[in-house]
C-alpha cells in the first residue's frame, strides 16, 4: 500500500478518501470497531471458549466472571462469550447480505430509471413511492410474514424493503451525471447503453450510495435484530443477537448479563458502521463539502 | 395555497390504491394456503372448503382482489380469524393507546430533542457538542426493545419505581371513556377528585415513551444542531449580532424560527415512524395497541388481521406524511412556489 503511494503522483479518488478518512477521528473508531467485529466473526472458532450451543445445565445462569465463564452462562448453561462471538459472524452477515440485495437491485433499477427516462422512469417511480408509502419496519415484518420465519427470510426483506431508497438515491445522481460531456463523448465513440450506463456513469454516482450502505449494514443489523425478537428472525438455537435478547425476557429479574450483553453487542456493532458512514458522508457528499 | 393542497389530495389516491394492492397481493400471493395455516394440519377437507368459501379464497384472484376493494371503499376490513370480530372494531378499540404513546414519545422527543440541539449549536465543538452528538450517536445505534427491556429492569425490578407494562393499575376499577387514559384520568379526577388514575396511567407511560422516543430524540437533535449552525451563519444573524442584539435573542428568536424549518418534517417523518417502532416497544411493554395486536395476528397467522391492520397503519403513515408536508408549505412559503 505505502509503496503504492510513493510510485503514484496523483492520488486516485480512493486514495483521497483513505487520506481523508485518516484525519476524522469519528470515522477511524468506526472502523476500528468494524475491524475488530470482522475479525471475531471470521475468527469465531478459534476466539470462542466454548461451544455456543452447548447447554451445561448445571451451570445455568452464571454470573460473569465465575467458573470460567467470563461473561457467563445463559438460562441454558451456554457460554455468553461463545455466543456473542459467534453472533457477530450472524449479524456481520446479514448486514452485508441485505445490503448487498439493496445495492444490486437499487443500482439496476435507478440507473436503468433515469438512463432511459421516460415512461418506464414513471411507472418505476410510482412503483417505489409505494414502497416508500409504507413505514420501513411494516414492509419487513409483512414480506417475513409472508416467506415465513427464518434469518435467510429476514435477510431478504431487510434487503428488499431498502431497495426503493437505493433506487431513488442512485437515480437522482445518474440524472444529474448522464448529460455530461464525457457520456457524450463516450457515446459519441460508439459505446453501447450498457456500457455507458454501468461503466461510464455508474462508477461516478458511486458516493452517496457508499455513504447510505455503510449506514445500511447499521440498520440491517438493528432490523433484523427487531426481526428476531419478534420470532420472524434467527430461530432458537442461533446464537443471534436479536433473539438472545428475545429469550432472556423472563430473566430480568434475576439475570441482568443476559439481557444486557447481547444489546451491547448490537449497540456496538451498528454505532461502528454509524460512525463511519457518517464519516464517509463529511468526506463524499459534496454538499457536506465547504 | 389551496391549489397545492388540492394537488396533493389528488396525489393521495393513486398512492392509497397503490398500497392496498400491494399489501393485498402481497399476502394473496404468499405460499401455502391461508385456510390450511391458519387452520392447522388437523383440519379435514369441508372445514378447509368452508373457510375457504368464508374468506372468498375460492375466486379467482382478480375477483378477489375486486371484493377486497369494494369492501375497503367501504371501510370494511373483513373478520378476524381469531377473535371473529369485525377488524374495523379491533382496530379502533387499540389505536387510540398506540395514538397516545406515540404522542407522548414525540413530545419528549421533540422538546429534549430540540433543546439539546440548539445547545449544542450554540456550544459548537465544547465538551456539551461533543457529548449531546456522542449521545445521540448512540441513541440511534440503539435496538429500541433492548432499551425497552433494560428500562424495566433498572427502573422495575431494581429501583421498584415504575410498572413493567400495562397501561393502567390492573386493581383498580377503571373503565375508559376515551380510551386515551391520561385524558380519562383528568376526567376522572375532575369528576370523581380521584387523582389515582391520572397517577397510575402517568406511571405505565413513562417507560415506553422513553423507550420510544430515544430515537427520534437523537435524529431531532442531530437535525435541529445542523439546521441551527447553516442559520446561524446566515447574513441577517451577522446583521442582528453587530446590530448589539443579546446573543440569546438572536438565537431564540430570530434564528430558532428559521431552524425549525427542517426539524418540523423530521418530527413529522418520526412520527410516522414511530407508529411501525411500536409494535417492538409495545411487545416489550404489554401494551394493548396496534403494533401488539399485528404482533399477536403475525403469530397466529391471522392473515386478515394482519392485512388490515398493516394497511391501515399504512394509510395513517400516508396521511401524516401528507398533513406535514401541507403544513410545511404553510410556513415556509418557498415551497409553495415550486
Amino acid at each position: 500500500m505505502e509503496q503504492e503511494l510513493l510510485e503514484i503522483k496523483e492520488p486516485t479518488p480512493l486514495q483521497e478518501t483513505w487520506y481523508n478518512l485518516k484525519k476524522n477521528k469519528g470515522a477511524m473508531t468506526g472502523l476500528v470497531i468494524i475491524v475488530l467485529f470482522v475479525l471475531m466473526a471470521i475468527f469465531a472458532p478459534l476466539l470462542a471458549p466454548h461451544d455456543p450451543v452447548e447447554q451445561v445445565i448445571e451451570l445455568r445462569k452464571t454470573p460473569p466472571f465465575t467458573g470460567g465463564y467470563i461473561l457467563g452462562t445463559d438460562d441454558l448453561g451456554r457460554d455468553m462469550l461463545s455466543r456473542l462471538i459467534y453472533g457477530a459472524r450472524i449479524s456481520m452477515s446479514i448486514g452485508v447480505v441485505s445490503v448487498g440485495i439493496s445495492l444490486v437491485l437499487g443500482l439496476i433499477i435507478g440507473v436503468v430509471s433515469a438512463y432511459f427516462g421516460g415512461i418506464l422512469d414513471k411507472i418505476i417511480m410510482r412503483i417505489i413511492d409505494i414502497m416508500l408509502a409504507f413505514p420501513y419496519i411494516l414492509l419487513t415484518i409483512v414480506i417475513v410474514a409472508i416467506l415465513g420465519p427464518s434469518l435467510v427470510n429476514a435477510m431478504v426483506a431487510i434487503g428488499i424493503s431498502q431497495v426503493p431508497r437505493y433506487a431513488r438515491l442512485v437515480r437522482a445522481s445518474v440524472l444529474a451525471e448522464k448529460e455530461n460531456d464525457y457520456v457524450l463523448a463516450e457515446r459519441a465513440l460508439g459505446a453501447g447503453n450498457m456500457e455507458l450506463m454501468f461503466k461510464t456513469i455508474l462508477p461516478n454516482c458511486l458516493s452517496a450510495t457508499i455513504v447510505q450502505s455503510t449506514l445500511g449494514v447499521g440498520e440491517a443489523i438493528l432490523s433484523s435484530a427487531g426481526l428476531s425478537f419478534l420470532g420472524l428472525g434467527a430461530q432458537p438455537p442461533t446464537p443471534e443477537w436479536g433473539l438472545m435478547i428475545a429469550s432472556s425476557k423472563e430473566f430480568i429479574t434475576n439475570a441482568w448479563w443476559i439481557v444486557t450483553l447481547p444489546g451491547i453487542a448490537i449497540l456496538l456493532a451498528v454505532l461502528g458502521f454509524n460512525l463511519l458512514g457518517d464519516g464517509l458522508r463529511d468526506i463524499l457528499d459534496p454538499k457536506m463539502r465547504s | 395555497m389551496l391549489k397545492h393542497i388540492f394537488k396533493r389530495l389528488l396525489l393521495l389516491i393513486p398512492t392509497l390504491f397503490g398500497v392496498i394492492t400491494l399489501v393485498f397481493f402481497m399476502i394473496a400471493l404468499a405460499p401455502g394456503d391461508p385456510a390450511r395455516v391458519m387452520l392447522g394440519e388437523r383440519a379435514n377437507a369441508q372445514q378447509l372448503e368452508q373457510l375457504r368459501e368464508e374468506l372468498g379464497l375460492d375466486k379467482p384472484l382478480i375477483q378477489q382482489y375486486g371484493l377486497y376493494l369494494s369492501r375497503i371503499v367501504r371501510l370494511d376490513l373483513g373478520k378476524s380469524i381469531t377473535s371473529g370480530q369485525q377488524i374495523k372494531d379491533e382496530i379502533s378499540e387499540r389505536f387510540p393507546a398506540t395514538i397516545e404513546l406515540a404522542i407522548w414519545a414525540m413530545i419528549f422527543a421533540s422538546t429534549i430533542g430540540i433543546i439539546v440541539g440548539v445547545t449544542s449549536a450554540r456550544k459548537r465543538n465544547s465538551w456539551i457538542d461533543y457529548t449531546a452528538m456522542g449521545g445521540s450517536l448512540v441513541g440511534v445505534s440503539m435496538p429500541v426493545f433492548w432499551l425497552g427491556l433494560v428500562l424495566i429492569m433498572i427502573f422495575s425490578v431494581w429501583l421498584d419505581l415504575l410498572p413493567t407494562g400495562g397501561r393502567m393499575n390492573v386493581r383498580y376499577y377503571f373503565q375508559p371513556i376515551t380510551n386515551f387514559y391520561i385524558l380519562d384520568g383528568i376526567i376522572l379526577w375532575i369528576r370523581e377528585g380521584n387523582s389515582q388514575y391520572l397517577v397510575s396511567a402517568f406511571q405505565h407511560l413513562i417507560l415506553p415513551t422513553i423507550a420510544l422516543g430515544t430515537i427520534p430524540l437523537a435524529i431531532i437533535a442531530r437535525t435541529t444542531r445542523s439546521s441551527m449552525l447553516e442559520v446561524l451563519q446566515q447574513d441577517y444573524i451577522k446583521t442582528a449580532r453587530s446590530a448589539g442584539i443579546k446573543e440569546r435573542r438572536v438565537v431564540f428568536r430570530y434564528a430558532l424560527k428559521n431552524a425549525l424549518l427542517p426539524v418540523i418534517t423530521i418530527i413529522g417523518l418520526q412520527f410516522g415512524l414511530l407508529l411501525s417502532g411500536a409494535i417492538l416497544t409495545e411487545t416489550v411493554f404489554s401494551w394493548p395497541g396496534i403494533g401488539k395486536w399485528i404482533y399477536v395476528a403475525i403469530g397466529a397467522r391471522d392473515y386478515p388481521a394482519v392485512q388490515g391492520g398493516i394497511i391501515f397503519i399504512s394509510v395513517f403513515f400516508v396521511l401524516i406524511n401528507l398533513v406535514v408536508d401541507i403544513l410545511y408549505s404553510v410556513i415556509n412559503p418557498k415551497i409553495r412556489m415550486q
